[in-house]
């Protein structure tokens, strides 16, 4: 048995679930931003699984649309943890059921 | 590619990603999650794309998940309440995982094998790169610069 794009497609199916729990049922910021992590993997998995088990073509486009959404996952982690510490200065806490105004 | 190489790769990578959405200690699930991000990267050497699995050992491992660590370490409380866990998210990953496996199992055009491809060398990749990709090279160093300035700005103590 050697490997298919299936199951690659499965197991980024998985990783995207994952993020997915972690986001929605976690109650602290970090784990919801941890959940967005994984989502991003798991879409640049599928990125490469998909450009490694399709037709050959000349341009790698499948691994340059992994390299710049790496990049951008960067800047969205920059940017969270960021605002993850701008609220926790202002609530003093960063279990997201707290948040509850937008105002300061 | 090897069987059994990509078995233990996904169990590696998936054990990581569950222990980094489940554990109840912050800093452990942070931990994990470059377990699951080393998995990633071995799996993108696997699939043959080395170069974009240093570049995940470099951003993620080296950068997102040092930048993770020092926000929970600023942000600790010890009395906190972290271990919080809603079932309902639970229930909804679930039924997400099942209807994406059904459809990929219902799909026949992607259960091809993989055939032997020409090795991807960085020269190339940095060709492609300067040439098809020029515009979006420069968005996105427009992206990272705006993304650490706003960063910045986020975190500066505001002046009373």
């Amino acid at each position: 048995m050697t490997p298919t794009l299936q199951f690659c497609l499965v197991i980024s199916a998985a990783l995207f679930s994952i993020g997915l729990l972690a986001a929605l049922s976690r109650k602290h910021a970090i784990f919801i931003l941890i959940g967005i992590e994984l989502m991003l993997a798991a879409a640049n998995l599928n990125f490469i699984a998909f450009w490694r088990f399709g037709p050959q073509s000349p341009n790698p486009t499948g691994v340059m649309v992994a390299i710049f959404s790496i990049a951008i996952a960067a800047a969205e982690a920059a940017v969270g943890l960021a605002l993850v510490i701008a609220v926790y200065r202002h609530y003093r806490t960063t279990d997201v059921r707290r948040f509850n105004q937008l105002k300061g | 590619m090897n069987a059994a190489a990509f078995i233990v790769i996904a169990i590696f990578t998936l054990s990581g990603a569950l222990a980094a959405a489940c554990l109840r200690k912050l800093i452990h699930a942070a931990l994990c999650l470059v377990v699951a991000f080393v998995g990633l990267a071995a799996f993108y050497f696997l699939l043959g794309a080395e170069f974009v699995g240093l570049v995940q050992v470099f951003v993620y491992v080296g950068a997102v998940a040092v930048l993770i660590v020092f926000t929970i370490l600023l942000t600790r409380r010890e009395d906190e309440e972290t271990s919080g866990f809603n079932w309902a998210g639970v229930f909804v990953a679930l039924v997400v995982f099942a209807g994406l496996v059904w459809t990929i199992w219902k799909t026949p055009s992607v259960s091809v094998g993989a055939s032997a491809i020409e090795a991807l060398t960085v020269k190339r990749i940095g060709e492609v790169l300067m040439t098809n990709y020029v515009w979006p090279l420069q968005c996105v160093g427009l992206l990272l610069t705006a993304a650490l300035i706003g960063a910045l700005v986020l975190v500066m103590e505001e002046k009373q």
